[in-house]
């Protein structure tokens, strides 16, 4: 552990490498954690089942490169299937779970999740799988410093994907009454806006965000059926982090995750990785309660 | 009614102590039932009766398993080279020096659980709602990743737990008689507990805890008292079922958060969460349901559960016993009465009958 924080000294292009790496990679974490803070502030459902919708567009795009398809035609094609897929989800449960206690969505989502996880564990196999998008990698600094390109497509189209969404959100039609849903439900209903299509309609563009997140993470990383859970608390880390409607946090707290992850992993061992995820999530919900503790005293 | 009752309790105790000499092929099944009986109990005390949904008391399963490994090889071998050897590193134990072991690591895993529950509890306590059960629920896989990665105490390779001085015939049946009496006297502690001012406090934090609060209970007293008995009597189950499977590994035996730790949420409201007797009809008819789907839908054993699971949650959350509790109130003591300060009454009596 203490030759790795050396070797990081000694050799700072280390350094920029893991930082580059975390950002790219922190820059699709910020899709899905976008996702999960619109479902959670618009209906107040907690979506334990995020990362497995990630997963699940994920392998729409090894199916795709399977089969000789390059993977980037995964991404409508995701979009289109996860859409799909979370609108059923949601008329199926989480329309029964809307404004109940909130654990009770907490557990629906966690059971879906286990459902979707053990399905693509029996149709997919448990072998790690990645989408070969065959792009070249370039090399920075005499090949210290590598970066594939794939890396930097994703990273493009991860900001093309975030800019449509929230200009969507401002400017459309069904952009507004989401707004106005999450403001206020029963002042949106008495003017006239459907809110049940509303919720329809949030639920399932976030798994269509999570579905298009799935395929970039596929094409610059490794899925496999049980990673579904790490990116669920991966999004929850940063919407925790962030608070809800901060669009500007989610992105600086996915790209801090994303960096934080690469570091650990490298100084602690890769067997750490999910590891320190976890102890981040541990630390940024007492970094909440010391927080909400303050406010407590305040308030007294 | 009365009566009805103590012969029930009398059925259950003759049934349990029978069970291994009628059905001696699914003694381990049994004791696992007994188990999960403990567990969805463990669960209620928090999440039924005080309303704190723990997505991770499987933790303090895990860490009464491995504190009593620690604590029964440590007695006779030195721990590192005895995990390192991956059970090659074979100790004789004599009966005296097994029975002792057990006992000193069953009492070490019971201690140790309930420090760890008080001080995470001064973590997590502060958190409400989602984000409790999601801060418990990140402890249990820190665990299980961390553990995974220490190699003084076997990392991902496990431990091979001391041999059993018996045999298999023996052992089956001394694991399974402590098992049954974990059980019976975690449900008579709890049946006892639910009775007292504690009883009263802990549901009083589930109806309003800021209102509790400031009618002068000391919540977080009361918080740390409750997830510790939960995390005395799961850390001692730990420490007997990582001696009855014999070898212990930290992601599928210690915190298995996706099986036991979720098994034990779901039980408890599928019997109906907040009520003595849901947690243990929960448990029984999940165990049931578990082992048939095991038999029969090989492969989708995991969708099935699942799928149990989301159903269960989404509709049918007030469970078996919540249900007939609606249905038929009058079994249950509520007396409906049109009268001015009924409701108060019917209130009353439906506390009695809990």
């Amino acid at each position: 552990m203490l030759d790795n924080l050396n070797l990081l000294i000694q050799a700072p292009l280390l350094n920029v490498q893991l930082l580059l790496d975390g950002l790219l990679i922190g820059a699709i974490f910020a899709l899905a954690a976008y996702g999960l803070a619109l479902v959670w502030g618009v209906m107040n459902v907690k979506n334990l089942a995020q990362g497995d919708f990630v997963i699940m567009g994920g392998y729409v795009a090894t199916t795709f490169a399977h089969n000789d398809i390059h993977p980037f035609y995964a991404l409508p094609a995701a979009i289109v299937l996860m859409f799909g897929f979370g609108w059923l989800v949601y008329v199926f449960i989480i329309r029964r779970v809307i404004g109940k206690d909130m654990f009770v969505s907490l557990l629906a989502t966690f059971g879906l999740a286990l459902v979707l996880q053990q399905a693509l564990n029996l149709i997919f196999g448990s072998d790690v799988q990645t989408a070969e998008a065959g792009y070249k990698t370039r090399f920075f600094f005499g090949g210290q410093v590598t970066v594939a390109d794939t890396k930097f497509i994703a990273l493009v189209l991860a900001g093309v994907l975030a800019a449509c969404v929230v200009l969507f959100m401002k400017k459309s039609r069904m952009g507004k009454a989401i707004r106005a849903t999450a403001q206020d439900a029963r002042a949106a209903r008495v003017l006239g806006v459907n809110t049940d299509r509303v919720y329809a309609f949030t639920f399932a563009l976030n798994s269509a965000i999570c579905g298009a997140a799935g395929v970039l993470v596929a094409m610059i990383w490794v899925i496999q059926p049980y990673y579904g859970i790490v990116h669920s608390i991966r999004s929850f880390i940063i919407v925790v982090f962030a608070g809800l409607g901060n669009l500007p946090g989610v992105i600086f707290g996915a790209l801090f995750l994303g960096s934080a992850e690469q570091f650990s992993a490298f100084v602690f061992g890769a067997e750490f990785q999910v590891a320190a995820v976890v102890c981040i999530l541990v630390l940024v919900l007492v970094y909440r309660q010391i927080q909400y503790a303050r406010h407590r005293r305040v308030v007294e | 009614m009365k009566s009805v009752v103590i012969a029930l309790y009398v059925l259950i105790v003759i049934a349990g102590i029978a069970a291994p000499q009628i059905f001696p092929n699914y003694t381990f099944q049994v004791a696992v039932l007994w188990m999960m009986i403990l567990f969805a109990l463990t669960w209620d005390i928090m999440g039924g009766q005080m309303g704190y949904n723990s997505l991770g008391n499987i933790f303090f399963f895990g860490a009464g398993m491995y504190i009593s490994a620690v604590v029964q090889i440590a007695q006779f071998a030195p721990v590192g080279e005895y995990t390192a050897s991956f059970g090659a590193y074979q100790v004789e134990f004599t009966n005296a020096q097994y029975y002792t072991g057990l006992a000193l690591g069953i009492i070490a895993a019971a201690i140790g659980a309930v420090i760890f529950a008080v001080l995470l509890g001064s973590c997590v306590f502060g958190l409400r709602g989602p984000y409790f059960a999601i801060g418990t629920l990140g402890i249990a896989l820190a665990a299980a990743e961390l553990v995974g990665g220490w190699g003084w105490i076997g990392g991902g390779g496990g431990i091979s737990m001391p041999v059993f001085p018996g045999g298999p015939d023996v052992r089956s049946k001394f694991f399974y008689y402590i098992c049954f009496a974990l059980a019976i006297t975690t449900f008579g502690f709890l049946r006892w507990l639910y009775t007292t001012r504690f009883g009263l406090a802990i549901n009083a934090i589930r109806d309003n805890e800021s209102k509790a609060e400031a009618m002068g209970l000391h919540t977080r007293r009361y918080k740390t008292v409750a997830w510790s008995i939960a995390a005395f009597f799961l850390g001692m189950v730990g420490a007997v079922f990582g001696n009855m499977v014999g070898f212990i590994e930290p992601l599928e035996v210690a915190f298995p958060t996706i099986t036991f730790g979720i098994f034990m949420v779901a039980m408890s409201l599928l019997g109906g969460k907040g009520t003595l007797w849901g947690p243990v009809i929960g448990a029984t008819l999940f165990h049931v349901i578990k082992e048939l789907t095991w038999t029969y839908l090989l492969g989708w054993q995991w969708v099935a559960l699942g799928a149990i699971i989301v159903v269960n949650v989404v509709y049918f959350q007030q469970g078996i016993l919540g249900w007939a509790m609606e249905r038929w109130p009058e079994k249950f003591g509520v007396v409906v009465e049109p009268v001015p300060g009924g409701a108060r009454a019917a209130g009353q009596a439906q506390e009695a009958a809990r």
